[in-house]
């Protein structure tokens, strides 16, 4: 807090009391593609392609977007994994858009990140000991009771048994594994966990326990997620705001509530309607909007509104101006011209 | 044990009596010998399905619900070097029984009679054939007197069937030159090539995003109703079968522990495995849960499926059958018309922990 105090940070103050741990602002990473012997440059990639939001203290922040859409790029740069080509990335009032390894290496302590795939991110030569003491050895953080014992408390912390120390990864189910990395994520009391698609490999059973462990530990240690996937109702069960991104732009944000029961975006409202619902009584009964194509290719993105080639409600107007991500009256952001459910309460300014 | 038993199949297969149904599968056994034992990966599963009805099979990972379509394909006859998996038990397929038959026969009847969508278009594909090529391919070898000109317009057809745009083009375009659900609906053309009766869906949707999965799954619905072929549905996701089933099976360590109409299954589930499924999903047509109710522990080891029921070391109601779910394996009962479970827990207590306890909190 008092770090973010003395930073001279211009914008103004948020709605909310708490100072954000994350500000993200303009945020743009275009992935050259080259041609020939020279690597001349010939397009790029526009996986980010300027993206504005803040997560605060202690809450969720839940990332949804088809595949391609740039939401694991976005972790990437948050956790400063990938080298962002705009734009900046605050974290507790510090610019860490640019910081090099060295620069970065104390604050790895605060921000970690739990993969998606628990088969490929855990190395099959170590030990879970090894693997989950690994963060202590690097960051040379000295534990009361040595590095065995803080693993142990760990692994317990997360639902394992702490006979597993001298095991290796194979001998654990997908769930299993998960845990260990969620334990090794833990390790050094991070203030925000990136997590992308932390249960999407999972079955539907595990990725309950999955779920309502996170659940746990954020109310245990106060943890702040930013939890992306792709799942709509996993996001909507885990997140207190939620951000819908769409072919590298953010289309909507908003608190949870309000964004699952009157979402602005049409792209949000497809989306929604999209999720197979499991009571064979409601499917006659419920309106779904059929989305027609595919995404278009981020290397070359629709002009103005990106979602314009999918929308029912596009006009002219879609493709000579880009909506800007609007702040409402109620806290809800919307990028579109002519969003859904609008009433009165909700208009714009 | 089952070398015997597939001998004896094997003889008593011919003269065994063909069901009325279109598709009926009795005692259905794959066992895989490996290193570390024998894999019972399916072990006596039962079921039927008429023409123009969806079944699905749902369970997770290692419940033998791939394992099935594929023994019904008759697609894992090759052996290791552990030795050949052992099938045995009867697929009667309109009149026809497939596990003892000659394999000529079943490659007659694999892509014309019955046909099956695969999981992950991209690699179900060959990246060196034209799409068109590759769908070419499965007409002329069930219809040897078609020319190719003949198959190529059959070939377009089916792609625009399918709903892909500017079929004449596309049919000369490769795998990696379609997106992904564009190489879902190749297969689907690939398929539905040579108008199979029997259509099986091995998870057709999950490598797909949502919006794209709602169109595909409404493409599979309307192709149903105007081919009127039976279709096999298989998922891990309660949705995607909620949205397409008129029968529902649920599979668990290798067995179906509870089957029955879409409809009555998600209204009252008779099993506790059930239920764990529909606890642990996040949903969002009911308002927001506090806690989702996982079930605890991990699917079992089909090498080692625990003794009696498969479900018990996980079931939270285990001790209300007075010891039986450890030592003896529940049978498929009728619970109510058309729906049975197989649970040793008294009719009258499942149905009171269901109303109390359950269904509130779904």
């Amino acid at each position: 807090m008092t770090d973010s105090q003395t930073a001279t940070i211009p914008a103004p103050a948020p709605a909310s009391d708490r100072e954000p741990l994350l500000k993200v602002t303009g945020l743009t990473k275009h992935f050259p593609i080259t041609k020939g012997l020279f690597g001349r440059k010939t397009g790029a990639v526009r996986a980010v392609d300027g993206i504005d939001f803040t997560v605060n203290a202690g809450e969720t922040l839940g990332v949804v977007g088809e595949s391609g859409c740039g939401k694991s790029t976005m972790g990437r740069l948050v956790t400063r994994l990938a080298e962002p080509t705009g734009g900046t990335i605050e974290f507790e009032g510090k610019d860490i858009t640019h910081l090099g390894v060295s620069g970065m290496r104390p604050l790895r302590r605060d921000i970690q990140m739990i993969f998606q795939d628990p088969y490929s991110s855990l190395n099959p030569r170590q030990t879970v000991g090894t693997i989950v003491g690994a963060p202590f050895k690097l960051q040379k953080v000295q534990t009361e009771h040595g590095t065995k014992r803080a693993v142990q408390d760990l692994l317990e912390l997360c639902g394992l048994s702490p006979e597993h120390y001298n095991r290796y990864p194979h001998e654990f189910s997908g769930g299993q594994r998960q845990r260990i990395g969620i334990a090794r994520a833990l390790a050094l009391k991070p203030k925000m966990i990136v997590a992308d698609e932390p249960v999407s490999a999972l079955d539907v059973s595990i990725q309950a326990q999955v779920v309502n462990l996170l659940d746990d530990l954020q109310k245990e240690l106060g943890l702040t997620y930013l939890i992306i996937a792709h799942d709509l109702s996993v996001v909507r069960h885990v997140s207190d705001r939620v951000a819908v991104m769409y072919l590298g732009k953010i289309v909507e944000i908003a608190d949870r509530d309000s964004l699952y029961k009157a979402p602005l975006h049409p792209y949000t409202t497809a989306l929604m309607s999209a999720v197979p619902t499991p009571d064979p009584k409601r499917k006659e009964a419920r309106e779904r909007i059929l989305l027609t194509g595919d995404v278009p290719s981020p290397i070359n993105p629709p002009s103005g509104c990106r979602f314009r080639t999918r929308c029912w409600k596009a006009q002219d107007i879609c493709a000579s101006q880009e909506p800007p991500l609007e702040l409402l009256k109620t806290g809800h952001q919307v990028a579109c011209h002519f969003p859904e459910n609008i009433g009165t309460e909700n208009a714009a300014k | 044990m089952s070398k015997t038993q597939n001998t004896t199949s094997a003889l008593t297969a011919p003269s065994a009596e063909a069901p009325e149904g279109f598709l009926t599968v009795r005692d259905l056994r794959c066992h895989f010998p490996t290193d570390d034992g024998l894999v019972k990966s399916v072990d006596g599963l039962n079921f039927s399905l008429e023409k123009g009805k969806t079944l699905g099979i749902v369970g997770e990972s290692g419940s033998g619900k791939s394992v099935t379509s594929l023994s019904i394909m008759g697609l894992h006859r090759m052996g290791t070097k552990r030795g050949a998996p052992r099938i045995s038990g009867e697929v009667w397929l309109d009149g026809e029984e497939l596990i003892g038959a000659d394999p000529d026969r079943v490659r007659q009847l694999r892509g014309q009679k019955m046909a099956m969508i695969f999981q992950d278009p991209l690699t179900a594909m060959h990246p060196y054939y034209s799409v068109g090529q590759q769908i070419i391919e499965g007409y002329r070898a069930h219809h040897p007197g078609a020319s190719k000109k003949e198959a190529r317009t059959r070939a377009i057809e089916m792609l625009d069937r399918v709903g892909i745009p500017q079929p004449d083009k596309r049919v000369d375009g490769y795998p990696h030159e379609f997106s992904g659900g564009m190489r879902q609906r190749a297969m689907i053309a690939m398929a539905l090539v040579n108008d199979p009766s029997l259509l099986i869906a091995d998870e057709p949707t999950t490598a797909l995003d949502v919006t794209v999965q709602a169109q595909i799954l409404d493409l599979i619905r309307d192709l149903q109703k105007e081919f009127g072929s039976a279709v096999i549905i298989i998922t891990h996701d309660l949705g995607v079968v909620a949205e397409l089933a008129d029968d529902i099976l649920v599979m668990y360590g290798g067995k179906c522990i509870e089957k029955g109409p879409a409809a009555t299954l998600f209204e009252s589930p008779e099993h506790p495995y059930t239920w764990g499924l529909l606890g642990s999903m996040p949903r969002l047509d009911r308002e927001l849960q506090e806690r989702l109710i996982p079930v605890k522990g991990t699917p079992p080891s089909l090498i080692n499926v625990p003794s009696g029921c498969a479900f018990h070391p996980r079931c939270p109601y285990a001790d209300l059958t007075g010891g039986r779910s450890t030592s003896e394996v529940p049978v498929l009962a009728e619970a109510s018309p058309k729906h049975h479970a197989a649970c040793h827990i008294p009719a009258a207590d499942r149905h009171r922990i269901f109303t109390d306890e359950i269904a509130p909190r779904l």
